[in-house]
């Protein structure tokens, strides 16, 4: 009946049914009331109340839509059509779809894809590498508790400078002190460890026993240090680093409670320190108790200042009250001791975070900057490839324009694209980056701080993403704009040429302009600390460093407890080394220049009365006859030290060129006396036989302090233990110096078997390491620019050859109308000179203003030297002209019949 | 209300029961629509039946999870009809929904005392 088939089809008029699928129901439902109907007639009932009857089986009218679509007859979905604009009720629906077809897009241009994900893999590593120091050493708090609350405690005098304490000094600050809730101090102490294997030479500290409770530092194994340890009279105990443990001990869990012998005493290990800890000073691998109320000079006000301190400030107290505090009893002792403590004006607090960092902090920024730099040309050279796949796609845009999609939606998809690869830039960038963080540690130099808590915790996660996306935003949208201003009807009548060929080539040229100027902002950076380090490796460090093997020994208390004992090692060793073949000749010294170890004695000038203000002092070592021949450290005035310089002949000292230029400007200083305070029971009088040239002794940056030479034969008892803790022995020798080093430890050996040689390395080695801080920056700075120098070249070549394929017609007209190879050559590099030339005046006057910051990375250069502007923008010009030419040449082969007869 | 409540109720009890009623009445033979809601209304005794608008959506939903499958089958002199028949996964499926349900009726008699009646 074809009423029910009316009925039914009404009923379904809403639901969007698959026109077959919408037949088949009602097909099958008029059978069933079909059916029903002819039952009901046959049963007697009249046609018309069988006719209702039958209808009334489909229910209330909206029964079988509802029906229906509850058994999922309707579904929601909508026909996939790329481009229809969307309402705001699927958003998920179309993530899912850019995502897929992102995907898509991208799979469908590997090159492309592979190249961009490559390159922001690369600057998305380098970044989070940069960033991942960047964080355990600047923005890290250090792994302390309250770390806030920790200060690092130096002496004020009127010269510049953070000065140590002497222990008197130390006891009174810390016994009457309102301020801190703990202070702690420290000095070097290096011991020979003699049993469980070699003989060791191992650097450590003498520090306060509550140090640890005072950090807040808890053992590895077994305990710390504690404050009763300072008691004197106990057992000797140690404390080892988790790295000595490791390397020497194997990280045997059963040393602790067992003894070493270290400097001939025994010592009970109590603990290993945590993997992080370490120690104030870096090479330090082990720590015994100060012990203060043991130590000799527990009551020499006029000892000397060998102790750095450490301190917690109470809560509840600033620094600068605590500061103010020690101060006044800075001032009460200098009323009490007007002589010892004449020079100490008081004391300064400076945070412990800043002390441990302070001279990495201008440098990780500087770094973190150039790398962001980097990244930032490599999204402007996506950004211009993505332009230029923008101009190849703007067909498919326009299709789907006209199919109904909005601008937005378009936008939309292209900067889900953008982010898709950015994504996957830095998913790879973050595995790259965990490869980069052991390259840096490795390359870094040993003056690194914190280096053992780099690595990636969840802050450095979340910059690598905040980046990535930071990344797709730059690359992704500026494109994205572009290729959805389309004009429908231009478009479509196109054959897939880009009809907005100049706007957009106005767009990617300023994108190049800038690329060129951010490169040359680095490459000017890079290019000062090339001109710094030059000058820093032509400073003259006042000695010849070639061919010469310095060897570190120290003689052991107990065997060698006076002069004589120390003299009688010298002059059995010294044959023994100058016998060697190729050693030309030994000194000794017991401060290396460049070595970091250093100390200094005041004086007077005999005869000359001091300003009452003047205290005169001078760095002071102690050396052997042969060593101003050894480092060549020329004579200029009187004589060398020689074998007649003994005990019991009169103390002779050779100055310093600065030191005699500045007490005898117009005289000669040979002959004259001075008063030397190195020893306890006060000045004695010493005979000036020489003046010799000035040495480095700090680095390379820095002045020449005036110097006193001693003979070591001559070293007042007082001071033996500088000898003897410290003594570098320097070999000159004709041949490779390493070569030696075996023989010389077996000399060494042969004299004294207790006698470790702890470190055996060149001069030159020192001198190396001395500028390993400039190196690493160089290194890694010079690295990136020269990854912008090629980015900003491939960005430049990217856009002009570009142009070249884009413009083939019109030059195949020129070359047809008659234009020479020259005409063309000038056309295309002109384009590309236009926008180097916009690029270097911008990126100099960048420049101008940002390398001023870094101008405390410099040496004997200043942050707007006019050769390295100079140069560099012509570098970078020199590399543009390059990046020009390739597509010129390319030009000039446009056969004009084949140009024209295209379309 | 009262009344409201005992529909709604009734609904639901019916559209629970309604497929393992249909999967039941498959079993044996593929049937058509209408031979099925005949069977419901006869062998309930007119206790249960099926509206067309509630019928058919429910044997499509079933189809659709591939419990039952449909096949349109002419035969001499009539009209053509569509015949549901039981699919492998729908013997498994009344299997689960006949222990279902026995469970349930037990569970309910049990606390009711309809069983001591």
């Amino acid at each position: 009946m074809s009423e029910w088939k009316h009925e039914i089809e009404r009923r379904l008029e809403d639901l969007e049914l698959e026109p077959a699928r919408k037949a088949d129901i009602i097909d099958e439902l008029t059978q069933h009331l079909n059916d029903r109907y002819a039952e009901l007639l046959a049963s007697g009932a009249t046609e018309h109340t069988a006719r209702l009857a039958a209808l009334a089986e489909l229910g209330e009218s909206g029964l079988l839509r509802h029906e229906l679509r509850e058994a999922g007859e309707s579904p929601k979905h909508e026909p996939i059509v790329w481009g229809a604009g969307n309402s705001a009720g699927n958003v998920l629906g179309d993530l899912r779809q850019d995502l897929s077809y992102g995907l898509r897009m991208l799979l469908k241009q590997p090159l492309f894809t592979g190249v961009a994900v490559l390159a922001l893999a690369l600057g998305i590593g380098g970044n989070t590498a940069i960033f991942s120091l960047v964080n355990a050493i600047l923005l890290r708090q250090l792994p302390f508790r309250q770390p806030e609350q920790l200060v690092w405690v130096s002496a004020r005098r009127a010269e510049p400078g953070k000065f140590q304490f002497t222990l008197p000094d130390f006891l009174d600050f810390r016994d009457q002190n309102q301020g801190l809730a703990g202070i702690s101090a420290f000095a070097n102490w290096s011991a020979n460890l003699t049993d469980r294997g070699d003989p060791e030479r191992l650097h450590g500290l003498r520090i306060s026993a509550n140090v640890f409770q005072l950090l807040g530092v808890e053992a590895a194994a077994g305990r710390t240090l504690l404050p009763a340890d300072d008691t004197p009279g106990l057992q000797r105990v140690v404390v080892l680093s988790h790295g000595l443990w490791q390397r020497r001990f194997g990280a045997d869990p059963l040393l602790v409670g067992k003894t070493l012998t270290l400097n001939g005493d025994s010592y009970t290990v109590v603990g290993v320190l945590p993997q992080q800890f370490s120690f104030p000073i870096r090479e330090a691998e082990l720590a015994i108790p100060l012990a203060p109320d043991a130590d000799p000079w527990r009551g020499v006000r006029t000892s000397v200042n060998f102790l750095r301190a450490l301190a917690r400030v109470k809560p509840g107290v600033t620094r600068e009250q605590a500061e103010g505090d020690l101060t006044a009893v800075a001032q009460r002792l200098r009323q009490q001791f007007p002589a010892a403590n004449a020079q100490k004006l008081g004391v300064t607090l400076s945070p412990l975070h800043e002390e441990v960092v302070s001279n990495f902090r201008l440098v990780l920024w500087v770094l973190l900057g150039a790398v962001g730099v980097v990244l930032l040309i490599t999204c402007v050279n996506l950004a211009n490839l993505a332009l230029a796949r923008a101009t190849a796609r703007q067909r498919e845009m326009a299709i789907r324009t006209a199919l109904g999609a909005t601008r937005w939606r378009l936008v939309r998809q292209l900067a889900t694209e953008s982010l898709l690869l950015a994504g996957l830039g830095g998913a790879a960038g973050l595995l790259l980056a965990s490869y980069g963080i052991d390259l840096l540690l490795a390359l870094s130099p040993a003056a690194l701080p914190r280096a053992a808590e780099v690595g990636v915790d969840m802050r450095v996660l979340g910059f690598t993403l905040a980046l990535s996306l930071l990344s797709g935003v730059i690359f992704g949208l500026a494109p994205a704009w572009q290729a959805t201003r389309v004009n429908l009807n231009d478009e479509l009548k196109q054959s897939g040429r880009g009809a907005g060929g100049a706007r957009q080539s106005r767009a990617r040229g300023l994108l190049v302009v800038s690329e060129i100027a951010i490169s040359l902002v680095l490459l000017v950076g890079a290019g000062l600390l090339v001109r710094s380090f030059a000058r820093l490796q032509s400073v003259d460090p006042g000695f010849d460093a070639g061919n010469v093997l310095a060897i570190r020994l120290s003689l052991p208390k107990a065997q060698y407890p006076d002069r004589q004992a120390a003299t009688s090692f010298y002059d059995k060793l010294r044959p023994r080394l100058e016998s060697l073949p190729g050693v030309e000749t030994v000194g000794v010294v017991s401060a290396l220049p460049l070595s970091g170890v250093s100390a200094s004695i005041p004086f007077t000038i005999d005869g000359r009365a001091a300003a009452p203000d003047e205290a005169l002092r001078a760095d002071y070592r102690l050396v052997s006859s042969g060593y101003f021949r050894a480092l060549r450290i020329p004579l200029l005035a009187g004589r060398e030290f020689n074998e007649h310089d003994t005990a019991q002949a009169g103390s002779v000292v050779v100055i310093s060129q600065n030191l005699a230029q500045r007490y005898w400007p117009n005289g000669n200083p040979v002959g004259a006396h001075l008063r030397i305070d190195d020893n306890d029971q006060g000045p004695r009088l010493v005979e000036i036989v020489g003046v010799v040239g000035d040495v480095r002794h700090i680095g390379l940056d820095g002045e020449p302090f005036p110097h006193i030479y001693l003979h070591m034969h001559q070293t007042h008892e007082d001071a033996v233990v500088w000898l003897t803790s410290n003594q570098y022995w320097l070999l000159r020798t004709a041949v490779d110096p390493l070569t030696l080093s075996t023989e010389a430890r077996r000399e060494i050996q042969a004299v004294d078997r207790a006698v470790p040689a702890s470190s055996i390395r060149t001069m030159e080695q020192y001198l190396a390491a001395s500028v390993a801080v400039q190196r690493f920056n160089l290194w890694l700075l010079t690295v990136f620019a020269g990854a912008a120098l090629v980015l900003a070249g491939t960005g430049l070549y990217g856009v002009i050859s570009h142009g070249v394929a884009q413009r083939g017609r019109e030059i195949g007209i020129r070359m047809a109308l008659g234009a020479q190879a020259r005409d063309v050559s000038k056309l295309v590099i002109g384009q590309g000179m236009k926008l180097t030339l916009g690029g270097v005046a911008l990126g100099l006057a960048t420049a101008l203003g940002l390398t001023r910051l870094m101008g405390a990375l410099l040496f004997g250069v200043s942050a707007t030297d006019p050769l390295t502007f100079l140069s560099t923008a012509l570098l970078l010009t020199f590399v543009a002209l390059l990046a020009c030419w390739i597509p010129a040449r390319r030009a000039l082969k446009i056969d004009p019949m084949v140009a024209l007869r295209e379309d | 209300m009262a009344n409201i409540h005992s529909r709604i109720l009734d609904r639901e009890l019916k559209k629970g029961s309604a497929e393992l009623l249909i999967l039941s009445l498959v079993e044996a033979r593929p049937r058509h629509g209408y031979d099925i809601s005949k069977l419901i209304e006869t062998r309930s005794d007119g206790a249960l039946s099926f509206h067309v608008a509630s019928l058919y959506p429910l044997l499509y939903r079933l189809e659709k999870r591939g419990w039952i499958a449909g096949r349109w089958v002419e035969k001499a002199g009539q009209r053509r009809r569509r015949y549901y028949k039981l699919t492998k996964d729908g013997r498994k499926m009344l299997a689960t929904q006949r222990s279902t349900w026995q469970s349930f009726v037990a569970a309910i008699n049990q606390i009711t005392g309809l069983d001591n009646v």
